[in-house]
C-alpha cells in the first residue's frame, strides 16, 4: 500500500530521515525511478495522471534558458514542469 | 437522461445519432475530425461555460453528428475543458443529449498516456471506437503495433489511421456507423482491479450515483472511480450533496486505518494494466534514433539560439502585422470612404444622412478596419500552435511570467496586444487556468496598441520640441509604461481579487509537425467571423450611441442661422466660395458638438479635468475616444473647426498650439501633452476590446470592471504627472 504524503520527507517509521533525491536535483541526461509523488492535490494529481507514478522512469532532457522550467522525458513523451513542482517528485537511482 | 444507442428520432422518422470525439491534446484529433466531417462545421459554446463546442455531420451520413470535445488528458476534472468532456459523456449538460457512441483518438506514439483517457471513457459504458492515429510515425520509428491485439485486450474496435494522409478513414467511418447501431455491443467489464478496500468504496459511491440518477450500472462505477480519484476538490464538484457526502465518507474511511490514497492507487493500477497491454501489443524498435523534434529542440530551447529565434519570431509577427495588414486596412478605409461619399452625395444634408455617415457607416468601418490585423495575428498564432512552437514559447517565457504570477502561456497574448488587444485576448484561450486567463485578459489592453499611436503623434507634434530623438524616447517610454503597468496590475490582481493557488505549469511539449493549412485557415475564419458578428454588433451599437450623444440636441434656430450664412455667401459668387462654405460648415459642426449631450458632459466634468490640466475640449476628445482611441484626433479636428483631421494635419497642430485658457496661458503645454499621453496609455478606450472581453468571459461584469479600473488608473496617472510636474516647474 502507498501512503498519502505531502512531502518527500516521509513521516512514517519505514523511511529514515534521509534527504530524498528529488527531480529538480537531477542533472541533464540523468534518469531515475520515481519513489514518491508529493505536493498539493492539484499538482500531484496532474503529475500522476500524466504518468508520473511510483516506479516510472524519468530522464532530464534540459532546462529552459532562464533556468526554469525543465523538460523531462517520461513514458516516451516530453513533459515540462517548474523546478518547484519537480521538487515534489522523490526518486531513487537504480 | 440517456438516449441510448438507438439515437433520437427526427421529425422525418429518421434517427439522429451523436458521436462524441475525445482524445489527448496534440493527438491529431482535429485533423481526424475534419477528415470525417469535411469543412462544414458549427462552432459555438457549451451552455454556461466559455468552452468552445465544435460539431459536424459525418460525411456521407447526414444523420450522424460528430461532437468534438476539448482535448483532455483525463476525465478527472481539473480544468473547464475536462469538466465539459466528462459532463457531455455522462449526459449532464442541459440541452446536449448524452452521445450514442464515443470516438477516442489515440496517438499511437504515446500509447500509455493516451490509453489512460481511453480507458476512462470505456468505463463510462458507451459504445467506443478507438482511432489509433499517427501510425505512420510508428512505422517510421521502426516499431510494430498490433492493433488487432490491442482491440481484443481493450474490448473495443481499434482502427489504425494516419489522419493527415486520409488513411484508415473509410474503416473508421464504418466502425462509427456500426457503433451507432442499436445492436452494437457495450464495452466489456473493467479488467483491472483495485485493492479490495477501494473496490468497496467504489461500489458504495456507485450505488449513490445510481440512486441519484447520474449514471447506471457500469457507467456508475466508472464515474465513481473518476470522482474518487478527484478527492475532495469540491470547487469542481457539481454533483449532488448526497454524492459529495458519499465521497467524503469514503475518503475518510480510506485515510483512517491503513491510510490508503485512492488517487495514487487508482492511477497506479490503471497505468499498470495499460503498461501490460502496451507491452503485449507493441514491439519497440531496437534503434535509439534521435527524432527531428529532439534535434530541433536542441536549438529552439538553447540558451542563446533559442532566445534569438524567439525574438526573431516575435519581430516577424509584428512586422507581419504592420506591413501585411496595412495595405488591406488602406483598401478598407478607401472602401468605407467611397461608400460615405455615395451617401453624402445621394442624400440631403440632415439627421438621417449624418446618422448613416457618422454613425452607422463609421461604426461598421470601425469594426471592419480591425479585420486584417485580427486575421493576420490569429493566423500567426494558429501556426505557432499547430507546429508545436507555442509550447516552446511558453517554456522559454515561463520564468518571467511566473514572477508576476502568470503562466508561460500568457506571454504571447500579452505581446500580441502591443499590436492590437483583440487578437491578444482571443489568444488567451490556450491558458487553461480560469484565473490566469482572466488576469491576462484584464491587463492585456494596458499594452500600448497601435491605435494609440495617432494620439501620441499628434500630441508630440503639437506640444513637444520637434526632434526625432524626443519623439522616439517619448513613444518608447509610453510603451514601456504600458508594459510595466500591465505586469504590475497582474501581480496585484493575482494577490487580491483573483488570488488562488498557483496553478501547475505542467505542460506537454508535443512533437513538432508541419502545420496543416486547412485547420489553420479554418481557425482564422472561425475567429474572425465570430469577431465580426458578436463584437461587431456591440461596436456598431455603441458607435451609434456615441454619435447621437455628439450630435443632439439640435437647435433649429442655429441651423437657420447657418443656412442664412450659406445663402448669403452663395449670392456673392465669390471665387473662394468652396473654402468659405467649408469654414461655415466647420464652425457649424463645432457648435453642434459644443451644444450636444457629449459637449455638455465635457463642460460639466471640466472641473474634474482641471487638476489634470485639461479643458472641456480635451474632455470631449477623451469622451469621444471611448469608442476608439484614434477618434480623439478626428474629434479634436471638429472641436477646433479644422474639419477632417488626422494626426498629420497641420491646421490641427496650429490650432492646438494656439489654444489658450481664459487667462491667456497655453492649454497644450509639454506637461499637459505628456499627462494626456499617460492617460491614453492607461485608459480603456476601445469599445471593440470591451465587446471581445464580454464574449470571451461570457459576462458584462468583467469588461465593466476592466473599464472602471483602467479609468481610475488613467485619471490617477495623469493627475500625478500633471501635479508633480507643475510642482517641480516642468514644461509650463
Amino acid at each position: 500500500m502507498n501512503k498519502r504524503e505531502d512531502l518527500p520527507f516521509a513521516q512514517s517509521p519505514e523511511h529514515t530521515r534521509m534527504p530524498a533525491l528529488t527531480l529538480d536535483q537531477l542533472k541533464i541526461g540523468e534518469s531515475a525511478r520515481v519513489s514518491i509523488v508529493g505536493g498539493t492535490t492539484d499538482v500531484r494529481r496532474r503529475l500522476m495522471e500524466m504518468g508520473i507514478i511510483p516506479g516510472t522512469v524519468i530522464r532530464v532532457v534540459r532546462f529552459a534558458p532562464l533556468g526554469d522550467p525543465m523538460d523531462v522525458e517520461v513514458r516516451g513523451y516530453h513533459l515540462s514542469l517548474r523546478k518547484q513542482e519537480a521538487h515534489e517528485v522523490a526518486l531513487t537511482r537504480d | 437522461m440517456s438516449a441510448g444507442a438507438s439515437g433520437r428520432p427526427t421529425a422525418r422518422g429518421q434517427h439522429v445519432h451523436t458521436v462524441a470525439v475525445a482524445g489527448n491534446p496534440n493527438c491529431g484529433k482535429t485533423t481526424l475530425f475534419n477528415a470525417l466531417t469535411g469543412l462544414r462545421l458549427k462552432v459555438g459554446n457549451y451552455p454556461g461555460v466559455t468552452v468552445e463546442k465544435r460539431e459536424g455531420r459525418l460525411k456521407g451520413h447526414e444523420h450522424i453528428t460528430l461532437l468534438d470535445l476539448p482535448g483532455t488528458y483525463s476525465l478527472s476534472a481539473q480544468s473547464p475543458d475536462e469538466e465539459v468532456a466528462r459532463g457531455v459523456l455522462l449526459g449532464h449538460f442541459s440541452g446536449i443529449a448524452q452521445p450514442d457512441a464515443v470516438l477516442v483518438v489515440v496517438d499511437a506514439n504515446n500509447l500509455e498516456r493516451n490509453l489512460y483517457l481511453a480507458s476512462q471513457v470505456i468505463e463510462l459504458d458507451l459504445p467506443v471506437v478507438i482511432a489509433c492515429n499517427m501510425m505512420d510515425q510508428v512505422t517510421e520509428a521502426g516499431h510494430r503495433l498490433d492493433t488487432g491485439k490491442l482491440s481484443s485486450r481493450l474490448g473495443v474496435p481499434v482502427i489504425p489511421t494516419v489522419a493527415h494522409r486520409g488513411e484508415g478513414i473509410e474503416a473508421l467511418r464504418a466502425a462509427i456507423i456500426s457503433a451507432c447501431e442499436p445492436s452494437s455491443g457495450r464495452p466489456a467489464a473493467r479488467a483491472w482491479r483495485l485493492p479490495e478496500a477501494i473496490e468497496r468504496e467504489v461500489r458504495s459511491i456507485a450505488e449513490v450515483i445510481e440512486a441519484e440518477g447520474y449514471a447506471k450500472g457500469a457507467a456508475a462505477e466508472g464515474a465513481s472511480i473518476l470522482l474518487l480519484n478527484e478527492g475532495q476538490d469540491s470547487e469542481r464538484n457539481h454533483f449532488s450533496p448526497r454524492i459529495r457526502d458519499a465521497i467524503t465518507g469514503s475518503l475518510s474511511r480510506l485515510s483512517d486505518g491503513d491510510a490508503i490514497d485512492p488517487s495514487l492507487e487508482i492511477t497506479s493500477a490503471r497505468y499498470a494494466w495499460l503498461g501490460d497491454i502496451v507491452d503485449a501489443c507493441l514491439e519497440r524498435s531496437r534503434r535509439q534514433a534521435t527524432t527531428i523534434t529532439d534535434r530541433l529542440d536542441r536549438i529552439v530551447t538553447h540558451r542563446v539560439a533559442g532566445v534569438a529565434i524567439f525574438v526573431g519570431m516575435m519581430c516577424v509577427m509584428f512586422l507581419g502585422m504592420f506591413t501585411l495588414a496595412e495595405p488591406f486596412m488602406g483598401w478598407i478605409e478607401k472602401g468605407v470612404e467611397a461608400i460615405q461619399g455615395l451617401v453624402e452625395s445621394g442624400l440631403p444634408a440632415g439627421a438621417l444622412r449624418s446618422l448613416l455617415l457618422d454613425g452607422a457607416i463609421a461604426g461598421v468601418g470601425n469594426v471592419i478596419v480591425f479585420f486584417p490585423q485580427i486575421c493576420i495575428l490569429v493566423l500567426f498564432i494558429a501556426l505557432l500552435e499547430d507546429t508545436g512552437y507555442m509550447a516552446r514559447a511558453a517554456f522559454l517565457m515561463d520564468r518571467l511570467m511566473s514572477r508576476v504570477g502568470l503562466h508561460g502561456r500568457s506571454f504571447i497574448p500579452l505581446l500580441s496586444s502591443h499590436a492590437c488587444a483583440i487578437p491578444g485576448i482571443m489568444a488567451t484561450r490556450t491558458i487553461e487556468n480560469k484565473r490566469d486567463r482572466l488576469v491576462t485578459i484584464l491587463v492585456a489592453p494596458l499594452m500600448s496598441c497601435s491605435a494609440r499611436l495617432p494620439v501620441y503623434i499628434v500630441l508630440i507634434a503639437a506640444c513637444l520640441p520637434a526632434s526625432a530623438w524626443v519623439k522616439t524616447v517619448t513613444i518608447a517610454s509610453m510603451y514601456t509604461l504600458g508594459a510595466v503597468m500591465a505586469l504590475t496590475m497582474a501581480v496585484i490582481f493575482k494577490k487580491t481579487i483573483l488570488a488562488g493557488p498557483t496553478p501547475a505549469f505542467i505542460m506537454e511539449l508535443p512533437p513538432y509537425r508541419m502545420p496543416r493549412p486547412l485547420p489553420v485557415l479554418r481557425e482564422v475564419w472561425d475567429r474572425s467571423r465570430l469577431f465580426l458578428t458578436r463584437a461587431g454588433t456591440v461596436i456598431l451599437a455603441m458607435t451609434i450611441v456615441l454619435w447621437a450623444l455628439m450630435q443632439f440636441p439640435h437647435s433649429s434656430e442655429r441651423k437657420a442661422y447657418y443656412e442664412r450664412q450659406r445663402a448669403a455667401l452663395t449670392e456673392t459668387e465669390s471665387p473662394d466660395l468652396d473654402e468659405h462654405l467649408e469654414k461655415i460648415r466647420n464652425a457649424e459642426d463645432a457648435e453642434i458638438l459644443h451644444n450636444s449631450v457629449a459637449g455638455r458632459i465635457g463642460r460639466f466634468i471640466e472641473p474634474a479635468l482641471r487638476p489634470l490640466g485639461y479643458d472641456w475640449k480635451i474632455g470631449i476628445g477623451i469622451l469621444s475616444s471611448i469608442a476608439a482611441r484614434e477618434v480623439f484626433v478626428s474629434t479634436m479636428g471638429i472641436v477646433y473647426s479644422v474639419g477632417e483631421a488626422d494626426e498629420a494635419s497641420e491646421p490641427l497642430r496650429e490650432q492646438m498650439k494656439q489654444a489658450r485658457w481664459p487667462d491667456g496661458s497655453r492649454v497644450y503645454t509639454p506637461l499637459v501633452a505628456i499627462g494626456l499621453m499617460v492617460f491614453y496609455v492607461l485608459a480603456c478606450q476601445c469599445v471593440s476590446t470591451l465587446a471581445v472581453v464580454r464574449k470571451e468571459t461570457g459576462t458584462w461584469r468583467w469588461p465593466m470592471f476592466q473599464f472602471a479600473y483602467m479609468t481610475v488608473l488613467a485619471y490617477a496617472g495623469a493627475l500625478v504627472v500633471y501635479q508633480v510636474g507643475t510642482l517641480i516647474g516642468f514644461g509650463a
